[in-house]
């Protein structure tokens, strides 16, 4: 054991949004506050300045701005059969880093999920019947309402200066927004963002099908903006270097522009940069945690006690850390039980590529945002009767296309070699007048018994320990939902006048080295029974009533649509419940 | 169990206790600001090779410019500069795969596991290109003064490239496939990065396609659907007329 710190009334494992989200609310009590950060400090002038933030080799290639696998990674295998080998360099997803987390290099896409995501498993067995769902299927409903949450949305929203356009207004359907959202308590705080040609296409070609297309709801600010802390963000310039980049604009709402100027200011709170949480600690009885154990940058040993931990770090570490701390019992897939590791699911992506007639068309698609974009609804979550088509789930889908950036973004049709003469003219001939979008479908991954997580029996990182152990591959519901909504998503291209459209369907087995998405959820999850979730509905340990985990490890599965929306206004729903309750009288919120 | 609500003072006794921390790791009481802070990339120039030969650069010249040939508008990756751009690529972190994860032990797993090498680009450059000089000579008949892969005639290099690309071709020693996908991924992102990494010399291949580069700020065309966008590109270096002489 190294050093011990003052005790503080709160340790906060990562700085992120959740972890920042939680540092405020809880300063805001009174309480001191300790957060604790694997990365580096990082603001917009000393690391993504505007005189060079648009740098696609060092952001997008060679990924500066996350997390280093020299620093730690995961293992990766399809099936528990196989042996787990080591992510050497970022594929299929990208952890995120220091100070403000995911939320310095996001699109900033700031979705909600639809009131049935909350009630899954009961909404579609009433709906369909139990046996229509698959028999290793393991959704459920996340013991927390979207009425309950709605709020807290609000209020995330509200904070970051979201754009777009409300679709339900207190059970109004509104013009132009999305008729399938739950109901909205008011309008988004900012006007939609200005869509670019190739995006107004798109709600051209969607609304000839009968769709009803709407701007995707965006973390990009439509106009200068200043938040209820008083913090002030600039418009959005639609550079065309956001995700995977920081902001060098103050435009995208990140937790360096809308809460770390407040919080860093506060007396009863301090940062740590550079340390890295080992485990949480636990007094002998094991039902409370007593701090946790970090190592700085020299490698030295500190312990930090505290009264309450708040677990904030990104979904793998969270279950990684609960595993090394031994807290909760580990799922075994074999045997069907446990909870720390169970439920563990990431987002089914697909892609059409569009070519148009270069006479005609000039999309100049390096002017855009990270959220930009029009899409549908009409196929996400249960919009549309699944009965005929023998599967679950869904997903947004939309010409969102963040960038024309030319490493990334020089589409050209599939017949075409990939180097030489013919190649070259065709990039000439269809960078211009071809849309990508990217991640154009959006779709839900549910949960089943064989996808989880564990610890490596193998591999280790810098400090010895255990690498988390992802064992995940896709199933056929999900195949089945995303060569639907495939289809359904090239139709509109096609309606748009495209003279070709190529489908990019996801395939099986699960590839860690093609991008998708960072949406890796669940893995401790909320929900109403110990035996089926680690967190009760407010994100309080069942195990240990004095520790609380935030993120996306919390959900039961994967809805069709970015997390971070629902990743934020759990993170207040439970912030508010240790606010009013927990302080006033420490202990199990729920009791089972 | 209570919560207490802890003393500000507490604050400075950490401070006290944690004096072995270095001082930047805590940040409390303000956001952290320094002057003139900032991290812009350094500029590469032509000039002496960093990592390659003499032999290697006329070998990776030969093939960057048949990966990218030339034509009467644009240059080809020679003249672009992706040699100079892979040779500084490889002389730094990227070369010996910086920052990856490199513990071992090492196995080949299936492709969707990720590539499983100890050995990075760098060792890959240097072997590869060894074997494909060995290569060419052999093919050749073995003689001294047969001619290198830079040496011969440009169908001869494609078809070699085309052979690599499909396995038709293997390399002694080294895996061919492998040694073009690294040649390949490289050769395009000198092609089309920021001309500060050394290739894309004079944003040829933004100019190529019409990408406007670092300008930043679109909010005025935005709203202008279908119209070509009009201004040269910029680069994070500025633009060659802008730099005195």
């Amino acid at each position: 054991m190294g050093r011990k710190l003052p005790p503080q009334d709160v340790v906060i494992v990562g700085l992120g949004w959740t972890g920042s989200i939680l540092a405020n609310e809880l300063t805001d009590e009174g309480l001191t506050v300790v957060a604790i950060e694997r990365g580096p400090w990082r603001d917009t002038a000393s690391n993504y300045a505007p005189n060079y933030a648009q740098d696609e080799l060092r952001y997008r290639i060679r990924h500066e701005l996350f997390l280093r696998p020299s620093q730690t990674t995961f293992t990766f295998r399809n099936k528990s059969s196989e042996t787990a080998l080591p992510i050497r360099t970022w594929g299929a997803f990208m952890p995120p880093n220091g100070v403000g987390g995911g939320g310095v290099h996001w699109n900033a896409e700031t979705w909600r999920f639809l009131p049935s995501d909350f009630v899954l498993r009961s909404h579609l067995t009433q709906r369909y019947g139990a046996r229509f769902l698959p028999a290793d299927m393991t959704i459920q409903d996340w013991g927390v309402t979207y009425d309950e949450l709605e709020p807290h949305y609000d209020r995330f929203e509200y904070l970051c200066g979201t754009s777009g356009t409300a679709g339900n207004l207190r059970g109004q359907i509104q013009e132009g927004g999305n008729p399938f959202e739950g109901a909205r308590s008011r309008p988004y705080p900012n006007p939609a963002q200005q869509q670019p040609f190739g995006a107004t296409l798109f709600a051209k070609g969607a609304r000839a099908l009968g769709y009803k297309p709407f701007p995707q709801p965006s973390g990009n600010m439509s106009q200068a903006y200043r938040n209820p802390l008083g913090v002030r963000l600039g418009p959005c310039s639609y550079c065309g270097f956001c995700e995977w980049f920081g902001c060098a604009n103050y435009s995208k709402a990140s937790p360096q522009t809308t809460i770390l100027p407040v919080l860093m200011r506060k007396k009863n709170f301090q940062a740590r940069d550079n340390s890295e949480v080992t485990r949480i600690n636990v007094d002998p009885t094991g039902k409370r945690a007593t701090g946790v154990t970090f190592v700085d940058r020299n490698g030295t040993e500190w312990e930090q006690p505290a009264d309450l931990v708040i677990l904030a770090a990104y979904t793998i570490f969270n279950v990684q850390l609960l595993l090394l701390s031994k807290i909760g019992a580990p799922y075994d897939a074999q045997s069907n039980s446990g909870v720390i590791g169970r439920n563990f699911t990431h987002q089914t992506i697909s892609d059409c590529t569009s070519f148009f007639d270069k006479s005609k068309f000039v999309f100049n698609p390096f002017i855009a945002s990270g959220a930009i974009g029009m899409c549908i609804d009409e196929f996400n979550g249960d919009n549309f009767d699944h009965g005929p088509h023998g599967f679950v789930g869904g997903g947004y889908m939309g010409q969102v296309q963040t960038n024309g950036r030319p490493i990334e973004t020089t589409p050209v049709p599939p017949e075409i070699p990939r180097w030489g003469a013919r190649w070259k003219e065709a990039v000439r001939d269809n960078y211009q007048s071809s849309l990508k979008p990217g991640t154009g479908v959006h779709g839900s991954m549910y949960s089943y018994r064989d996808v989880y997580m564990d610890l490596d029996p193998t591999y280790r990182d810098r400090l010895g320990r255990p690498l988390a152990r992802i064992t995940m591959d896709f199933h056929d519901n999900e195949l089945k939902q995303n060569r639907f909504l495939t289809d359904k998503f090239a139709e509109i291209f096609r309606a748009m006048g495209a003279q070709r459209v190529v489908k990019e369907y996801r395939k099986a087995p699960y590839d860690i080295t093609q991008y998708q998405t960072t949406h890796l959820c669940g893995g401790a999850v909320m929900g109403t029974d110990p035996k089926s979730s680690a967190l009760n509905r407010y994100l309080q340990s069942w195990d240990v009533p004095n520790l609380f985990v935030m993120g996306a490890t919390a959900f039961p599965q994967n809805a069709g649509y970015n997390p971070t929306g629902t990743v934020a206004a759990l993170a207040y729903w439970s912030a508010e419940a240790i606010r009013t309750r927990y302080l006033k009288n420490p202990g199990p919120l729920v009791h089972a | 169990m209570t919560i207490r609500r802890r003393d500000l003072l507490t604050g400075t006794a950490v401070a006290l206790v944690g004096e072995r921390l270095a001082k930047a790791d805590v940040i409390s009481g303000k956001l952290p600001w320094h002057p003139d802070a900032g991290s812009p990339p350094q500029l590469v120039r032509a000039g002496r090779w960093e990592f390659f030969t003499g032999e290697e650069v006329a070998a990776v010249e030969a093939l960057v410019d048949r990966l990218i040939p030339p034509d009467p508008q644009t240059p080809g990756g020679k003249e672009a500069g992706c040699a100079v751009f892979i040779d500084r690529q490889l002389a730094g972190g990227y070369g010996h795969q910086e920052g990856l994860y490199n513990l071992p032990p090492f196995h080949d797993g299936v492709e969707q596991q990720g590539p499983q090498s100890e050995k990075g680009p760098a060792d890959l450059y240097r072997a590869g290109l060894a074997a494909l000089q060995h290569y060419c000579r052999a093919q050749s008949g073995n003689g001294h003064g047969a001619p290198s892969f830079a040496e011969l005639a440009t169908e001869r290099q494609d078809e070699i490239l085309g052979g690599l690309e499909s396995k038709a071709i293997t390399l002694e020693g080294v895996d061919g496939k492998k040694f073009f996908e690294q040649l390949l991924k490289d050769t395009m992102q000198g092609f089309f990065a920021d001309p500060v990494y050394g290739g894309n010399r004079d944003m040829c291949s933004w100019r190529m396609i019409g990408f406007p580069g670092a300008r930043y700020d679109y909010r005025d065309w935005i709203g202008r659907h279908n119209e070509r966008y009009p201004y040269p590109p910029v680069s994070i270096g500025g633009r060659r007329e802008w730099t005195p002489s």
